[in-house]
């Protein structure tokens, strides 16, 4: 079965409060850096997953995120298939 | 032909390798070399300050394990017993703090649960540069946080420490981590490899490529300016995981309490080379080790690099083959890997092979890492400008006519201000045992932890950790007998009769015959000191080697005192004051001129950092650590603090903050008195005039001097012709500090 | 006869033995119940301690959440049985879902290990039963992540449906609605952030603890149905 590389990327829902990307943002003037703005702060989870083809690799990452990877009631992910590797 | 070469860059010089030829009778292989590279480091070694250690005193009735094993060990009665021991973690700490600071405190919870005991305590001395410099800030708030999150996560409470600040300390930050530990007597184990045939198991994390010759590169050299070698070093500092740590605990408490290990381990500096070499060597045994078996975290890794690599949070445990199955199930049980990694053998050489009954890659007499290594007597010099510093007395210096700015500014002084910002970081609580918490001049704990039967009625303990690296410049030898004296007296203030200490030597380069006089000297101070105290000494460790672009720290000898209170009822005096209280100096007297050599106003105020320190009178402060223990047990002490850093005058001020009343002190007889920090002093409240008069005698009759220095009164500090300010400013300034300068 | 306390021990739990402790001293039995173990053995009531459970690796609570011991608790918790979690249990539970919310790190981005004063709002709460609306303790909290936070229409409805437990007199977390603590719907599963164990002796300076670690026995001995 082909192994296919998933990137899922955990952010903050929208209106969900980031202290530590609102801090990252009010340190950029310090850095002398100007016109950066919306920081937020999440994770990356990379997972090989073994899949017939690349939905049904989707299908089983998005099912782990809906019940583990993330917290719904704060957290919201997007998930990234890369091409298909043989093992 | 030994690979001369090879040798120097592994830190061995050329009399070291024609010692480990004489040794094997042979030349050694590069496995050998860097077997004995790492052993034979300071760090493991202690080559350059064993000879000078000897002189401290190490013996007491209640003393069961003194210097050399993992902990020091005393005995608390009711069938507890207390396992102490200090590390310091500088040179990682410098490189990356937060993983510095966290792999610094789990390295000491592992010398402490080898020994069977609970680890209850952490505490943290901490020194760094100035804190408006980015470089210091950054190491700071790396520092703080890697002890909060892996002291917290691992589930051990911090209960205290100090930060002190000094331009010494910028390119090499110390620090040091102290923990304590408790088990039933009964339990008590010593890494020991014994019985033919028994297993050497592997218990926790993997091995990887981090962290190889920590010992010799890191820790055993000081720092360039060049950013491109202090770049290089960065892959040897490990990366610390506390939630492995805590499995590692309770699995290995719960192995030694049923019995199930003949001895166990720790792996630290020099990971499985000195984990064997010292268990078998110990035990009177031979061990082999069986490169293949141990589980790897990266393939190719040669044999070099798992013998010498220093992954964290494993440890070795020695098991008869009987016991084995059990060991697994239970190590199972915690989620902790467990691997028969060699066997211990009869003849007393330590063989590395491939695999159980492979090839051999390495075969020395275990003992030999340990009792052949080389003992350094380093030529000793006292600097060349000490008689000139002696001389150049402070009593030059513009005294103020009103103190109030100079008292404010010393309170927003790093090392003096409060230190909320810092402990509000740690959990202090855990365990239940906490009633004095950090920030006061002792931590006081209940006596107990889970898995140890309660000691008999309401013992408690108190710690503490002194160190004062600017009255150790001027003279290492008092300059280091009044940081004894200042951590007894901490104790003494809870109620707390003096159990043991043990110390961490943070010197600079011991190539330097300077530094070794410091050394020498601030042994000497250290052992003159416990002897009048009664203080056995039972463990330590030496830092050398802290140094940055050639300049030498400070010395800086830090020491933790642990005491016993035989009832803790009620919580002992804190630093506070109450209402319609008077106040009394016991251990000397405010109305005589005293010296400010030595003195944070001296140095900090006035950049002058020379003369002659105070006197001290040993015996007298003896005499006044036991009168406080019995005054405190009689209940008559409402409120206590000793007086340290910023002198009579700080000491005040900090009463007055932390009761938020005001006080009316006479008879000080000038500025240099009231900022001197002469040792062996503490300032108690007593409640009422009464008390206080029965307080002057009962000092009188034990032969303390002492002073009735005035009441507990109005909403300001005022010290007769010295000073006048309202408690709220005092407060401001000491508890602003901080905060400003830290996120 | 004395109330039985379950006490949930997690890899990484590490209040276990100060819960126990602090029941213990106020006449109940306590007994560890490891999370491998699926059965909470005749337990009146069961306590989620505080600690690192599973290292908090992906979120607090995330993994413990799947424990095995954690079916047994939801079931105890659905017949009606108190249930609290305290600080990281707390997080266990909402991650469960068996409370609402979530909790996110501090505001000001750092641990924080203090005393706290805390008010009581319902009086019906196994933590709460019969302790007046208003009474104040003081509790020391000891979190990084205990900033909770919950979708406007779901805070509103923790005040309507008198869910909301214990509230800060002085938040110190940024805790939406100053949020201490909140139960379920039937009051008998809570969660809360502070720590009353570690105010239930005089020598640790607080025994306020106690008032909500009696109240939990006093719900243990109840029928089910008392606390509805």
């Amino acid at each position: 079965m082909p192994a296919f590389e998933v990137l899922v990327e955990v952010t903050l829902r929208p209106g969900i409060a980031d202290p530590q990307g609102a801090t990252i943002e009010r340190s950029l003037p310090l850095l002398g850096v100007g016109g950066v703005s919306g920081v937020r702060v999440g994770k990356a989870i990379r997972l090989t997953v073994e899949a017939s083809d690349d939905d049904e690799a989707r299908r089983v990452v998005e099912d782990l995120c809906a019940r583990f990877l993330t917290n719904p009631v704060i957290e919201d992910a997007t998930v990234s298939v890369a091409a298909a590797s043989m093992r | 032909m030994t690979d001369r070469p090879l040798a120097r860059s592994l830190g061995l010089t050329d009399d070291e390798v024609d010692r480990i030829e004489a040794v094997l009778e042979r030349d050694p292989n590069h496995l050998e070399l860097a077997m004995f590279s790492v052993m034979w480091s300071e760090h493991c070694s202690y080559k350059s300050s064993s000879i000078h250690l000897g002189r401290l005193p190490t013996e007491a009735p209640h003393v069961l394990v003194g210097p050399g094993e993992g902990a020091g060990i005393v005995d608390c009665g009711g069938g507890v017993a207390l396992a102490v021991r200090i590390e310091s973690h500088n040179h990682p700490s410098a490189i990356e703090p937060y993983q510095g600071a966290a792999t610094g405190v789990g390295g000491i919870l592992r010398d402490i649960f080898s020994m069977g005991a609970r680890p209850i305590a952490v505490m943290d001395p901490l020194r760094f540069g100035p804190l408006d410099d980015p470089r210091s800030r950054w190491i700071a708030e790396g520092v703080v946080a890697g002890i909060s999150g892996y002291g917290n996560a691992v589930g051990v409470p911090t209960v205290g420490g100090e930060l002190q600040v000094d331009p010494c300390y910028a390119g090499n930050p110390l620090v040091n981590v102290l923990a304590l530990g408790l088990l039933p007597v009964e339990r008590l184990v010593l890494g020991r490899a014994s019985g033919v045939g028994n297993l050497a198991v592997l218990l926790g994390s993997t091995t990887g490529r981090d962290g190889i010759g920590g010992v010799s590169v890191l820790a055993s050299a000081g720092f360039s300016a060049d950013e491109e070698v202090e770049a290089a070093k960065r892959p040897n500092v490990q990366v610390g995981d506390p939630f492995e740590e805590k499995r590692l605990i309770e699995a290995c408490l719960e192995l030694l309490e049923r019995g199930l290990a003949v001895g166990v381990q720790d792996l630290g500096g020099a990971g499985l080379t000195c984990a064997t070499s010292e268990t078998a060597s110990k035990g009177g045994a031979g061990m082999d080790v069986w490169v293949a078996a141990v589980p790897q975290r990266e393939p190719g890794m040669l044999p070099v690099e798992v013998m010498t690599s220093e992954s964290q949070e494993r440890m070795l445990a020695i098991v008869t083959p009987d016991d084995l199955a059990a060991v697994l199930d239970l190590a199972d049980r915690w989620d902790v890997r467990a691997t028969v990694v060699g066997e211990v053998t009869g003849t007393g050489r330590l063989r590395i092979l491939d695999r159980q009954a492979g090839e051999v890659l390495a075969d020395v007499p275990a003992a030999s890492l340990e009792e052949d290594k080389p003992q350094y007597a380093r030529p000793r010099q006292p600097p060349a400008d000490r008689a000139d510093r002696l001389a150049d007395d402070p009593a030059r210096l513009p005294l103020p006519t009103d103190c109030g700015p100079d008292l404010l500014a010393l309170l927003a002084h790093p090392s003096i201000a409060d230190t909320t910002w810092v402990h509000r970081q740690y959990d202090s609580q855990l365990f239940l045992n906490t009633v004095v918490a950090p920030g006061a001049d002792a931590a006081v704990l209940r006596l107990k932890a889970p898995g140890v039967p309660a000691a008999d009625g309401s013992k408690g303990i108190a710690l503490t950790t002194d160190g004062n690296g600017r009255w150790c410049s001027l003279d290492p030898r008092q300059g280091t007998a009044m940081v004894v004296v200042e951590a007894a007296l901490n104790i003494a203030t809870a109620g707390a009769r003096p159990l043991c200490l043990v110390n961490n030597l943070n010197f600079g380069n011991p190539e330097h015959p300077e530094v070794m006089w410091q050394l020498s000297e601030a042994i000497d101070g250290m052992a003159e000191a416990c002897l009048a105290l009664d203080l056995p000494v039972v463990g330590g460790n030496v830092s050398l080697y802290n140094e940055s672009q050639g300049r030498d720290i400070d010395p800086t000898p830090i020491v933790g005192v642990v005491g016993l209170i035989d009832e803790l009822d009620v919580p002992p005096p804190a630093v506070e004051l109450v209402e319609g209280g008077v106040l009394v100096l016991l251990g000397g007297r405010a109305d005589r001129a005293a010296s400010v050599a030595g003195s944070l106003w001296a140095d900090h105020l006035h950049g002058h950092r020379s003369g002659q320190l105070s006197p001290l009178d040993l015996a007298r402060a003896a005499r006044l650590g036991r009168l406080l223990v019995e005054l405190v047990a009689d209940g008559l002490v409402f409120g206590a603090h000793d007086v340290s850093d910023g002198g009579l005058g700080v000491c005040l001020a900090e009463l007055c903050i932390a009761s938020g009343l005001g006080a009316r002190v006479i008879e000080v007889a000038d500025a240099s008195t009231l900022f001197s920090e002469a040792g062996g002093r503490v300032v108690v409240c007593a409640d009422g005039d009464g008390a206080a008069a029965g307080i002057a005698r009962r000092a009188l009759a034990a032969g303390v001097s002492h002073q009735i220095l005035g009441t507990v009164e109005g909403a300001s500090l005022a010290v007769e012709d010295l000073v006048s300010v309202p408690v709220l400013e005092l407060d401001a300034a000491w508890r602003g500090a901080l905060p400003s300068l830290l996120r | 006869m004395a109330a039985t306390v379950g006490i949930v021990v997690f890899p990484g739990s590490n209040c276990e033995h100060d819960v126990a402790e602090a029941v213990t001293r106020l006449g109940a039995t306590a007994r560890l119940v490891f999370h491998k173990e699926t059965s909470l053995a005749g337990a009146d009531a069961v306590v989620l301690p505080g600690g690192f459970a599973h290292g908090d690796a992906l979120r607090p609570g995330a993994i413990a959440r799947f424990s095995p011991v954690m079916a047994a608790v939801e079931a105890f918790a659905a017949e009606g049985g108190p249930v609290v979690g305290i600080c990281n249990g707390f997080q266990v539970l909402c991650e469960a879902g068996l409370l609402p919310g979530a909790l996110q790190k501090n505001r000001g981005l750092a641990f924080l290990c203090q005393e706290v004063e805390l008010v009581t709002v319902s009086e019906r709460s196994a933590l709460t039963a019969d302790v007046p609306s208003g009474t104040c303790l003081r509790v020391p909290i000891n979190h990084f992540e205990g900033c909770y936070t919950a979708a406007p229409e779901v805070l509103a409805g923790l005040h309507e449906r008198d869910q909301v437990v214990v509230r800060y007199a002085d938040n110190p977390n940024g805790s939406a609605g100053d949020i201490a603590g909140v139960s379920n719907e039937a009051g008998n599963v809570v969660g809360l952030m502070p720590h009353p164990e570690r105010a239930s002796h005089e020598l640790l300076g607080s025994e306020d603890g106690n008032v909500l670690l009696t109240a939990l026995l006093k719900s243990a001995g109840r029928p089910a149905a008392a606390l509805r």
